[in-house]
């Protein structure tokens, strides 16, 4: 893709490429990297924007409501208005608050859920960094987001946000472990931490060599930790029906009681941003990221769009459908269900992999 | 100078910088959010010695589990910043003692043989080198036993922990979702079949008081 844009530019610019070339050249890798960057932010905050959006127009078609219409058609520039009055809002101290860290917290929350998109791979070489530790790297900066939470919640000095923090430290480091537990088999059987390579491995397989490529996807033979890691990926963005951590009913908005104008929306661009991040995630590791599901269509970005999507509507679907979580069965849940379930799956899977029957040679 | 050369200056005065703070911060949850900040740093220390794997899982448990428990309790505490500064200048000969035994010791092992530059792992390693799959090869064939035993003692330890600290209280009233679904609804609702009772109206003389 570099040759290219760079030919482009040469034929675009002409005799001034020469020169222009000699003064850039030293700083080319950085603003190709600032590029990339660009490539991948832009969409996604559009994304992000759109898929409030889209949130509000499926659940109000779920119960049987229009949702909103009003602004440009269908009501298409809704979101661009929500943005706007967000924006042009005054964002409020309270007086006891700590502010270094009431300003602190907003920033810890959507650096790590921006930050995760620089090894998330949308099609064969497009990522921003292929490093070999990719799963880890996702592992250890989604670990982070929880500071923001934490930390919004302790400055706001405030009761219900205060709840609303110690409910999310629990909370998040609980299904962390089940699915980083998930994980595990899907990096047993993908021998490998590069998200790419995890993609690929899923290309190879019986039902790939028939041309039903959907057949080889880590869904199917590792199903119990797919619905493991789907609903504690559900779990850890505080989506419904486990979003007790802002509880609108018992602790109205938890963290972000105290926030006004853009620090709220950043808590909004944070979760809808790991929202679109866990669908990627999830596509990646059990749907085959970019992969066709047949072998007549070939594979592509458009793919991996499809399956994140799904998934994103899987998301707003449950919480039109399910009641909240209590907490004590949300904590059963995770520690009593999930860990010992991905525990013996482990065991479940290594034991198959050693065996004769092993479909991952 | 190198451009790592800068990389690890600035990550090493940060984490000096954050490393003082902690001890010298008045408020017990940014002293916290200090240490997470020198974790951080020591995690970019690694990464410049090819060491992504351990720099990662550093973030992963201590950032990521250990100081939110950490900031988890803190933030509970109802900490009186003066009385912890109470006996500062009569305790610091011991801390200082106990601070200058562990600098010696610290520089006793990395003076030693075993760090000195000629034993050290060479500095260029080949491009697909992989620091976790050189870590699991070590760990899982050469020291299998001691890292298997390592692991149930930390899981005897955990459990131990656990059970030293639970106290199942009287008035518990937690309640088990198992028993909760196989609830029916004859077990909540008894309905009683019986004839009506009509009270007739009376002439004059009710029950009226």
């Amino acid at each position: 893709m570099e040759a290219t844009v760079l030919n482009l530019l040469a034929s675009v610019l002409g005799p001034l490429w020469a020169p222009l070339w000699n003064l850039v050249k030293p700083v080319w890798p950085l603003l190709w990297t600032l590029a990339k960057i660009v490539l991948i932010m832009a969409p996604l905050l559009l994304s992000v924007a759109y898929l409030t959006f889209w949130e509000r127009k499926i659940i109000g078609w779920m119960q049987v409501r229009i949702g909103p219409n009003r602004v440009g058609p269908w009501g298409l520039l809704q979101p661009i208005a929500d943005g706007m009055k967000l924006f042009f809002k005054e964002v409020l101290f309270p007086t006891a608050a700590d502010k270094k860290l009431f300003v602190l917290g907003p920033i810890m929350a959507i650096a790590p859920a921006l930050a995760l998109w620089a090894v998330i791979p949308f099609s064969p070489g497009w990522v921003l960094a292929n490093v070999d530790a990719g799963v880890l790297y996702l592992l250890a900066l989604s670990s982070v987001g929880v500071y923001g939470i934490i930390i919004s919640g302790w400055a706001s000095n405030s009761k219900y946000p205060f709840f609303g923090a110690m409910r999310a430290s629990a909370q998040m480091i609980s299904y962390e472990i089940s699915m980083g537990l998930a994980l595990i088999t899907v990096l047993m059987v993908s021998s490998s931490l590069n998200l790419s390579d995890i993609v690929m491995a899923q290309d190879k397989g019986r039902g790939a060599g028939m041309g039903l490529g959907f057949l080889s996807w880590n869904w199917l033979p590792l199903l119990p930790m797919f619905a493991v890691y789907l609903i504690s990926g559900v779990a850890e963005t505080n989506r419904a029906p486990f979003d007790v951590v802002e509880g609108e009913s018992e602790i109205v908005a938890g963290h972000m009681v105290e926030y006004s104008g853009m620090a709220f929306a950043m808590f909004f661009l944070a979760e809808y941003a790991n929202m679109i991040l866990i669908s990627a995630m999830t596509s990646i590791f059990f749907l085959g990221g970019w992969l066709s599901p047949v072998g007549f269509i070939p594979d592509g970005f458009h793919w991996m769009a499809a399956k994140m999507a799904a998934i994103l509507f899987f998301f707003l679907w449950i919480r039109a459908t399910f009641p909240r979580y209590r907490y004590d069965q949300l904590m059963r849940l995770g520690w009593k269900v999930f860990v010992p379930l991905t525990l013996v799956w482990i065991l479940v899977i290594g034991v198959w992999m050693m065996s004769p029957l092993s479909i991952w040679k | 100078m190198e451009f790592k050369s800068v990389l690890f200056y600035i990550f090493s005065a940060v984490t000096v910088l954050a490393a003082l703070r902690v001890i010298t911060a008045r408020n017990p949850v940014h002293a916290v959010l200090f240490l997470v900040l020198a974790f951080f740093n020591v995690a970019g220390l690694w990464m410049l010695l090819q060491a992504e794997f351990l720099s990662l899982v550093l973030i992963m448990v201590y950032v990521g589990a250990v100081m939110v428990l950490f900031l988890f309790v803190v933030m509970m505490l109802d900490i009186n910043i003066e009385r912890v500064r109470q006996g500062f200048w009569k305790n610091l000969p011991i801390g200082a003692l106990v601070g200058g035994l562990m600098v010696a010791e610290m520089a006793l092992v990395l003076s030693g043989r075993y760090f000195s530059p000629a034993n050290l792992p060479p500095h260029n390693l080949p491009a697909d080198y992989s620091n976790t799959k050189e870590l699991a090869r070590v760990l899982y064939t050469e020291y299998a036993y001691p890292f298997e035993i390592a692991s149930v003692i930390l899981l005897v330890a955990i459990i131990a922990a656990v059970m030293l600290t639970l106290r199942r209280r009287k008035d518990n009233k937690a309640m088990h979702s198992a028993d909760q679904i196989a609830v029916k609804a004859a077990d909540r609702m008894r309905l009683v079949k019986m004839t009506p009772e009509v009270e007739l109206p009376s002439a004059g003389k009710g029950e009226q008081p």
